[in-house]
């Protein structure tokens, strides 16, 4: 069974229609890239499947897990297991890294049925989660992401990904902002949570982060819709070619 | 509230060991007041000459302030006029009317004590439920008191000192907040029916928190309480006022005066929780809780901290504050005010700076939702002989929706060149991407805005003491409800 099936799928913000009919499928395991020009609605698209209000779907339909993603509000989706790593993570002053964190694998935890976890309990897999982004140990009580430098948010929304261990992980831009020892830490940290139950959305204006998240498929998105999909080395043939050119020509197959 | 079963019990035998009504039947005398009235209260509460006098000469200056039409309207709330000739100035504490069970209160009530995480038993004792009398005699009460007694600190209620200690009542009452001081205060001095008693000797450092909490019992917390504490030379002292559970009073108008006197190097911390009823959620009802809090760093060295959790009353109009007269003393105020539905808030401080080298810290921070009105109200003074005098002020505001509001009326009056002052003022709006943020984690919206707000307060709550700040942020928490769609 395929873990997120978008049929047909057209959003409006302010009456002006972003999506116009996306097709997608994703199977667990699976690594999908989504790549295009700015304004092409990859952010939107993200955003839409971590349930965010501002987004006004006017047609179609996303099966999640075999739910109806649409018919979920965020924090449920985000309990199903649907995770965002945010290209703008946010600033929450006043709360601390790992209480924040915390919280939230407990609010999933709970949603679940299954027992909160304590600090005491927490703290060790949260250690271990930093290790693996080499994370500084100063950021564990630090205000959410307050003060934090560009490289140093990004990676926190990957350790964040890593203690909520999500089935779907949506990546918007992670790469962005990012200098190349940051990228390869980054992407690093992805790579670890590659697993067969576990599949991932990389959006991305360039093939760069691709080099080191190596996708399975490679979807470009302009202008509302999917116009090809293709393999990792279709994002090598953007990369030469620019999307101007890519974008006239036929998509090439639907997935199963 | 996490206090363990054997306060609780203890709480339940106070009713019958130290109640306020040892020696007087439910009386009542008739709304109004005049002289008469004053004699009768002082009265009943056997009061020796001086107090009498006191309270008369407290009574006729109020009467000429409300013949002159002088209460105080420059506060940013508003309200219908209050008819001072309707109220009942005395009546003698009485108990609450005992009910069977829980199950006979309001449902509403009981889901907030079990927000808040009330145990079952306290549950009961504050919704005046009657207690079975399984409890054994050992109370921890009669250890606290002991303890107290040990280190010669006295703390009992103000009729009691009274009784017991006029000389210590007669020489510091009304030395910090005088009856001339404002409206409410003379009113106070008027007519308050009792209130709380502290004095620290020399030296001492009061080895517990000492809590209103411990000695006012299930019976109905006075409308015009008084409390005064002093410090004696090196003492410490920390006190806390009030509770998160909620509380209902079938009285309008609260006057309450609160005066602090700290000596050669003692420090007073006084702590607040307030969350009396606040109307409901179109407006109607609740408490007008007109404060008058201050306190005198008389002695070199000596240190006043404030800090206030202000989530109930209709309005609020409220502004702890410290006359920093010894040289090197500090104040200190952290104030968190929350106002939701139709609540107002008008809460700020005053930091008087008279001594050399005196310091001042003050944070505020205001919350608004749903219709409410969030006033900081603050006044920062350095006199010509203040050398060397520091204020920091940090006064934000969070607005949560589009219906409410946030207000800020900083005063700075320095009069002595050499004074650094420091202010820092911000607003800002719960932002729809930090609750999607923490949603997208798994949070729910409620416990978003909490956590967000917790944060924003974060500051403040530091200064509480722990166990109570882990119940201000539940009642933060629990205030905040319905206040996101």
């Amino acid at each position: 069974m395929s873990l997120l099936e978008i049929k047909n799928l057209h959003v409006k913000v302010d009456d002006h229609e972003i999506l116009k009919g996306i097709n997608l499928t994703i199977n667990p395991g699976e690594v999908h890239s989504i790549m295009g020009p700015n304004g092409s609605g990859k952010s939107t698209l993200a955003q839409v499947l971590a349930r965010r209000e501002a987004y006004d779907v006017t047609e179609g339909q996303i099966i999640y897990n075999g739910k109806d993603l649409l018919e979920m509000k965020a924090e449920d989706a985000a309990c199903e297991g649907v995770f965002l790593a945010f290209q703008y993570p946010v600033e929450i002053p006043g709360i601390g890294n790992a209480y924040f964190l915390r919280s939230a694998l407990n609010a999933v935890r709970k949603y679940h049925g299954q027992e909160e976890m304590d600090a005491m309990d927490f703290l060790p897999l949260f250690r271990e989660k930093m290790k693996l982004l080499e994370m500084d140990e100063k950021l564990l009580n630090r205000s959410v992401n307050e003060g934090f430098s560009g490289g140093e948010k990004k990676r926190n929304e990957i350790l964040q990904m890593a203690v909520l261990e999500p089935k779907l992980a949506v990546l918007d831009e992670t790469d962005s902002g990012l200098d190349i020892d940051a990228l390869r830490i980054v992407a690093n940290g992805v790579n670890k949570l590659r697993s067969p139950e576990r599949a991932m959305i990389v959006v991305t204006h360039y093939q760069r982060l691709l080099n080191y998240i190596v996708p399975d498929f490679v979807h470009v998105l302009v202008n509302g819709r999917i116009v090809r999909s293709g393999g990792p080395e279709l994002a090598l043939e953007l990369e030469e070619k620019g999307y101007a050119e890519v974008e006239g020509e036929p998509r090439e197959k639907a997935l199963a | 509230m996490s206090t363990n079963v054997d306060t609780i019990r203890d709480l339940a035998q106070q009713e019958y060991k130290w109640g306020f009504v040892t020696d007087i039947e439910e009386e009542r005398i008739p709304k109004g007041l005049n002289e008469d009235v004053i004699r009768l209260i002082s009265a009943k509460k056997h009061e020796p000459e001086f107090m009498l006098d006191w309270r008369l000469k407290a009574y006729r200056h109020w009467a000429s302030l409300e013949k002159a039409e002088a209460e105080p309207k420059w506060a940013n709330v508003k309200y219908p006029p209050i008819n001072y000739q309707g109220i009942t100035y005395y009546s003698a504490p009485k108990q609450k009317a005992k009910i069977e069970s829980l199950d006979q209160l309001d449902p509403e009530i009981l889901r907030t004590y079990e927000k808040l995480g009330i145990p079952l038993q306290e549950q009961k004792m504050l919704a005046g439920v009657a207690v079975d009398a399984v409890f054994d005699s050992v109370s921890v009460a009669t250890t606290f008191k002991g303890k107290l007694a040990e280190k010669g600190i006295i703390f009992c209620s103000f009729s009691e000192a009274v009784k017991n200690h006029p000389e210590l009542v007669q020489k510091y009452l009304g030395s910090v907040v005088p009856h001339t001081d404002n409206f409410f205060a003379a009113l106070n001095a008027a007519v308050f029916s009792d209130g709380s008693f502290v004095y620290v000797p020399k030296g001492v450092r009061c080895p517990l928190e000492l809590s209103t909490y411990f000695r006012i019992n299930a019976a109905e917390t006075g409308q015009f309480e008084r409390t005064l504490i002093i410090a004696d030379e090196g003492a410490y002292v920390s006190y806390l006022e009030g509770c998160t559970a909620p509380i209902r009073d079938e009285n309008q108008l609260h006057a309450a005066v609160v005066e602090l006197i700290a000596l050669d190097n003692a420090q007073i911390k006084y702590s607040t929780v307030q969350n009396w009823y606040p109307g409901d959620k179109q407006g109607k009802g609740g408490i007008y809780n007109f404060v008058t809090k201050r306190g005198g760093c008389r002695g070199v060295n000596s240190k006043i901290s404030w800090t206030q959790v202000e989530t109930g009353s209709a309005i609020t109009w409220k502004y702890p504050s410290c006359i920093l007269q010894g040289d090197n003393s500090v104040g200190e105020f952290y104030s968190v005010a929350l106002t939701n539905n139709y609540q107002q808030a008008d809460t700020g401080t005053k930091m008087i700076h008279l001594g050399k080298n005196t310091k001042s810290t003050i944070v505020s921070k205001g919350i608004s939702a749903g219709h409410g009105q969030n006033t900081y109200r603050g006044q920062v003074k350095i006199l010509k002989g203040a050398s060397g005098a520091r204020n920091y002020t940090q006064c934000d505001s969070l607005l949560i929706g589009d219906k409410c509001g946030a207000h800020t009326f900083p005063y700075i009056d320095v009069r002595n060149a050499s004074a650094r002052m420091e202010h820092e003022a911000s607003t800002s709006k719960i932002g729809e991407d930090q609750l999607f943020y923490l949603r997208q984690r798994g949070l729910k919206a409620e416990d978003a805005v909490s956590m967000i707000v917790n944060g924003f307060c974060k500051r403040v709550f530091r200064e509480l003491p722990m166990e109570f700040a882990v119940e201000a942020q539940k009642l933060l928490s629990v205030s905040l409800e319905g206040s996101v769609g």
